[in-house]
């Protein structure tokens, strides 16, 4: 039986505690999580599920978009499949999926015996079921879901019915589980290293989550002031967003996308941890320019504070604003080069052996880099005015968001799973896994770059027929993807969940470095209950 | 013991903080106007909320403004009726120089069977012209109570600073008029009216 | 494994070629608008477009460039240092020299970037000096424009999607059209050679003003004004849609742009302004009900079709006209009310912008259409009465 579903497996380094400490049992065992493995494993379930849900809408849009006409639903149902899609997708899905990931994997990486405040953990993930009752629910609510697009810009939110108000508390929760999380992980990653783990010996991993905490702690608040101010406009008389009260719509948008784009570089940074973990372990060969590493993932953080009019080129700035906010995105163009070179160079004269987890990190860092050279050529603001909210955006941020943090949600399942169940996953089904969801993806968002550049406008539930052909091949390759994962889940998860599968070594990957290969697999309920005594490097225990 | 002091006295140091974030968060409202001020960000305000008079800061910098004829500035103007009312300017533009008094009219009628109360709220393309474009006197700066059918006529006096960028020779003056405590009007077919129009005042 | 998949490829592929095969949707290219399966920007019509397709390709190819070059070293790494070919693993991890340069280089790539997208930025934020000024104002959901200086100075008229396409839309199976969700009534026109400033502002929600051939982009937001301009280097209809999600029917708000010679131009100002005035018409004009119902069953098409059907039974939340009793009331004066001034918080929208002629002759219509059968007529005068 794998850890994640029995808390009494006995591994070598920790054992006998748990029957004395009354390990729990049953639904306690879940609902009053205090265990960061238990409650990384809660938010890894969570996200999976909302992900098959923003998943199913997709699949949704594109069945309507596979032809011009209208033959499944009204455009108004429609604009609310795109907007759930959207924010399901990155605050149901991404964004858990990462803090999932963290819960799992910081306190082992550091050598801590669990996160700093343990019950607020509980807390941030069961603050998330309510929230995510209330946006999958609105549906069903009187006027449908909101269908204002995930930017919920205003005045178009004015005119939403109460789905509104509730997708705006579901927000607030959101975000109050975020900001508790992100407090909870800079906390644990500044007090509770092993001793000898300097911040500059930490896995990149925890670099990457440390950073984008603070992100988050930033930010959060920012889209709590921006909806909030909506729900006063809507409800209790202000004009924030209403000219006819001295108040102007394009402040929400700056206030929204104060926060947006922050969020997005919050939704990429942990993936950058993951892989500078993956490809180095694959690669047989250190982390190439660990340092630079590190300043270069600061540099994203800092620029991305100042660059967010990007989304706003068309609104009517003036010509400084413009000609500031396109220099400032093109700079961030050069950290994030930087990364991608160094992780080249990690591979450069490496020993590389191709296991899945490396099949999804050298796919990211492909696909990815495409995404981010859309990026580029968005944020020349003349670019811009031919593409803004069309296709070639959509195109743009499926790159960087789904073959971008994703895929290396996949790269992460498949390298930690082993040391999550105890069990290998079957490797000939995760290559399969690994080519179907890459041509299928590619299959899917490639023909939109022409769409965007032909003028397809986006959220638009019918089209001309030029179009046609691509938006065919698009929703063909979609539905594709969408079977891929339902493969991902049930041929290749859930066995290793039930403990189907070789049984995996503390070390299964061999050059695999971190404290979190120096326990038992799957990790005992238990681990680092006593800081470890660390070599040198800090990355092995010595007795 | 120790520890039951340390944690008092960690309460205490939390209480204060708590105390002066909220006390913070009040004093945003004046900060804000300073900072406002300082900058010159608050520039749209500043310009409605003025009232014409002597002392006035603005005013009599366009006093001892020259005017510039060696640069010619067209302004359009504009009108948006946000609702069933007649709303248009009785010029559709003028030529003027940077520093010279400028008064146009604007002529505004309300067909309803109803009193109501308006508010125009003005703005300006190209944006960086709204800076200089000093407005002595405004039928933007007041609401008006109409009576059913009646229709008034109102000045817009203003004068362009000469700092105007070179750049710009055409500034279009829009106004749109609102009914006091309007919103968003809903949706044209929509089922749902989550937000109540309401003709009164808020 | 392998063979089942195979198997399964083979289906799809089949199934996709059928499809591809049946060519349901057989158009051309819309000149001016999108072409058949178009990769590229549209052929650009006016100077600031030709920067923006020379700045695109500028761009494609530098990133192609660096593209090929960055993952050339990558995929050659992964063909000849792999662990099954015996290579053994290196052991550097760092060179200050190497992070200097390719921090340096991409920088000074980037520099060079940002110099020409400046010279492009600046260019087309310059609206000074325009020969023709027009305010476009979104409205859900169409589009109306108002030319307020220049030649043509007074014109004014909505332009809306042409409602046949809307209908096909709705039916799910469309007839292969060229200009598909781009055919509007009245579209916008405009001399050549000229330049044009768009001011836009929007009636309600935020809509985006964009013709893609001419390289312009404004969104239109409620209570204020924004300016773009362009200057057309040839004649042709130009296309675009509304570029801002703005409510149910975002995709139903087409533009189009009319660019013809001057001549042209200055004929079609003179057909307006004849035109307006004939809407004013003999204000004593005492029309035939058969005269107002032909009339009316046109302006009903074209502008209430839409919500109330042609059916008359309306739709959901949206009243139906056959057998209303405001429809029925002798008293008429209840109906123009609601069509100048609109009903419901404007959830039926006012529509005072139809000339006296059209609003008598539509409500003339729907009282003697369906199943209404009521003999009555409301003449102009009527109308321009109720407008004081």
């Amino acid at each position: 039986m794998s850890a994640v579903l029995d808390p009494h497996g006995h591994g070598a380094a920790d054992h006998g505690h748990d029957d004395h400490h009354g390990a729990p049992h049953g639904w306690r065992r879940w609902v009053y999580a205090t265990n960061h493995k238990d409650i990384g494993t809660l938010y890894l379930l969570f996200a999976f599920t909302m992900f098959i849900i923003g998943g199913v809408l997709a699949l949704l849009i594109r069945a309507e978009l596979f032809q011009p006409g209208l033959q499944l639903v009204n455009p108004e149902l429609f604009n609310q499949f795109t907007t759930m899609h959207g924010l399901i997708m990155v605050f149901g899905a991404i964004m858990p999926a990462f803090v999932g990931f963290a819960n799992w994997m910081i306190p082992l990486q550091i050598g801590a015996s669990d996160m700093a405040f343990a019950r607020m953990n509980n807390f941030s993930f069961w603050l998330m079921i309510p929230a995510a009752l209330m946006l999958a629910g609105s549906f069903f609510m009187p006027g449908g879901a909101p269908a204002t697009g995930w930017t919920i810009y205003a005045p178009l939110t004015l005119q939403m019915g109460p789905s509104m108000d509730a997708s705006i508390l579901a927000l607030h929760l959101l975000g109050a589980s975020s900001i508790m999380g992100s407090i909870n992980i800079i906390v644990t990653i500044l007090n509770m290293r092993a001793p000898g783990m300097t911040l500059m010996k930490m896995p990149m991993f925890v670099w990457t989550w440390l950073i984008t905490a603070y992100l988050l702690i930033a930010v959060m608040p920012v889209l709590a002031g921006a909806i909030t101010m909506v729900l006063t406009d809507r409800h209790f008389g202000t004009t924030f967003f209403n000219p006819a009260g001295g108040g102007d719509p394009v402040m929400f948008q700056h206030i929204f996308w104060f926060f947006g784009h922050p969020e997005v570089y919050i939704m990429i940074l942990p993936a950058f941890g993951i892989i500078s973990q993956i490809v180095p372990a694959f690669s047989r060969k250190r982390l190439f320019g660990y340092a630079s590493m590190v300043y270069a993932t600061s540099s994203i953080a800092i620029l991305s504070f100042i660059v967010w009019a990007h989304h706003m080129y068309t609104t009517g700035m003036p010509v400084t604003g413009q000609l500031f906010f396109m220099y400032a995105t093109m700079l961030i163009s050069v950290p994030t080069g930087v990364k991608v070179f160094n992780w080249i160079a990690t591979m450069w004269k490496g020993s590389m052996s191709f296991e899945t987890p490396m099949l999804f990190a050298v796919g990211f860092i492909f696909v990815f880099t495409m995404g981010g050279f859309t990026g580029l050529i968005l944020s020349m603001a003349p670019i811009d005015l031919q593409l803004q909210d069309g296709y070639y955006v959509v195109a743009h941020f499926h790159y960087v968001l789904v073959a971008g943090s994703l895929f290396t949600m996949f790269a992460g399942y498949y390298y930690w799973s082993p040391k999550w169940t105890g069990v290998m996953y079957n490797e000939t089904r995760g290559k399969i896994h690994f080519w179907w969801t890459l041509i299928s993806f590619n299959v899917t968002f490639f023909p939109m770059h022409f769409l965007g550049l032909a003028g397809m406008p986006r959220r638009y539930a019918d089209y001309p027929m030029q179009f046609a052909d691509f938006n065919a091949w698009a929703s063909f390759g979609a539905f594709a993807f969408g079977f891929a994962q339902v493969y991902f889940f049930f041929f290749i998860v859930l066995p290793t969940m039930r403990g189907q599968g070789e049984k995996a070594a503390q070390r299964p990957w061999e050059a695999a470095e971190g404290l979190e290969w120096e326990v038992p697999s799957p990790a005992p309920f238990h681990t680092f209950e006593n800081p470890p005594k660390l070599n040198a490097d800090a990355n092995r225990i010595v007795a | 013991m120790r520890l039951r002091q340390n944690n008092l006295l960690m309460l205490r140091k939390l209480t204060v903080v708590a105390l002066g974030m909220f006390a913070f968060g009040y004093a945003l409202i004046p900060i804000y106007k300073h900072i406002c001020e300082m900058t010159g960000i608050n520039i749209l305000a500043l310009g409605e909320k003025e009232l014409p008079g002597s002392g006035n800061a603005r005013l009599s910098k366009a006093d001892n403004s020259q005017v510039d004829t060696s640069r010619t500035i067209t302004v359009e103007f504009d009108a948006n009726a946000r609702g069933p009312w007649q709303f248009k300017p009785m010029q559709s533009s003028v030529q003027v120089h940077p520093g010279q008094l400028m008064s146009v009219m604007y002529e505004f009628q309300n067909v309803q069977d109803r009193s109501m109360s308006a508010q125009a709220i003005p703005s300006y393309a190209p944006s960086e012209a709204s800076a200089h474009f000093n407005k002595m006197e405004c039928f933007c700066f007041n609401q008006y109570t109409l009576a059913p059918g009646e229709k008034k006529q109102w000045p817009v006096v203003f004068v362009i600073d000469p700092k105007l960028s070179k750049s710009v020779n055409t500034i279009t003056l829009s106004y749109t008029f609102f009914e006091v405590g309007s919103k968003t009007p809903a949706a044209p077919g929509s089922k749902v009216s989550a937000v109540s129009v309401s003709g009164e005042g808020v | 494994m392998m063979n089942n998949i195979y198997k399964k490829l083979e289906t799809a592929s089949l199934a996709l070629a059928a499809y591809g095969a049946t060519a349901a949707w057989a158009v051309n290219d819309l000149p001016g608008g999108p072409a058949v399966n178009q990769l590229n920007l549209h052929p650009p019509v006016t100077k600031i477009a030709e920067q923006q397709v020379w700045l695109h390709w500028f761009m494609l190819i530098i990133c192609t460039v660096i593209f090929v070059a960055v993952f050339g070293v990558m995929f050659y790494s992964i063909f000849k240092h792999r662990k099954s070919l015996g290579h053994k693993p290196a052991t550097f991890h760092e060179s200050v020299k190497v992070e200097i340069a390719w921090t340096v280089v991409p920088f000074i790539i980037v520099i060079l970037m940002a110099l020409p997208a400046t010279k492009a930025v600046v260019a087309s934020k310059d609206t000074s000096n325009a020969d023709l000024t027009i305010k476009a104002t979104g409205y859900q959901w169409k589009w109306g424009y108002d030319y307020i200086k220049g030649e043509g100075e007074g014109i004014g008229f909505i332009s809306s999607l042409d409602e046949k396409q809307r209908a096909m839309s709705d039916s799910g199976k469309p007839e292969p059209t060229d200009d598909y969700l781009l055919k509007v009534d009245n579209p916008m026109v405009v001399p050549v050679g000229k330049k044009i400033r768009i001011i836009t502002t929007s009636n309600d929600v935020i809509h985006s003003f964009a013709v893609n051939s001419f390289g312009i982009k404004q969104d239109a937001i409620p209570g204020f004004v924004r300016d773009t301009w362009f200057r057309a280097e040839k004649t042709g209809d130009f296309r675009g849609q509304c570029q801002e999600l703005c409510g149910k029917e975002h995709a139903y708000m087409p533009i189009h742009v009319k660019v013809v010679s001057a001549e042209e131009y200055t004929a079609w100002v003179a057909d307006q302004n004849k035109k307006m005035a004939a809407k004013q018409d003999d204000p004593n004009k005492v029309w035939t009900l058969a005269e107002l119902t032909a009339k009316g069953s046109k302006v009903y098409e074209a502008n209430c079709q839409s919500c109330h059907q042609a059916t008359g039974q309306g739709m959901g939340p949206i009243k139906g006209l056959d057998g209303a009793a405001v429809v029925l009331d002798a008293d008429s004066s209840k109906q123009i009310n609601v069509l100048l001034n609109g009903q419901n918080n404007l959830t039926m929208p006012a529509w005072k912008q139809l000339s006296d002629t059209e609003i008598a002759a539509v409500i003339s219509y729907t009282k003697n259409n369906w199943s209404n059968k009521t003999g009555q007529l409301v003449q102009p005068a009527e109308v321009r009465a109720a407008r004081q």
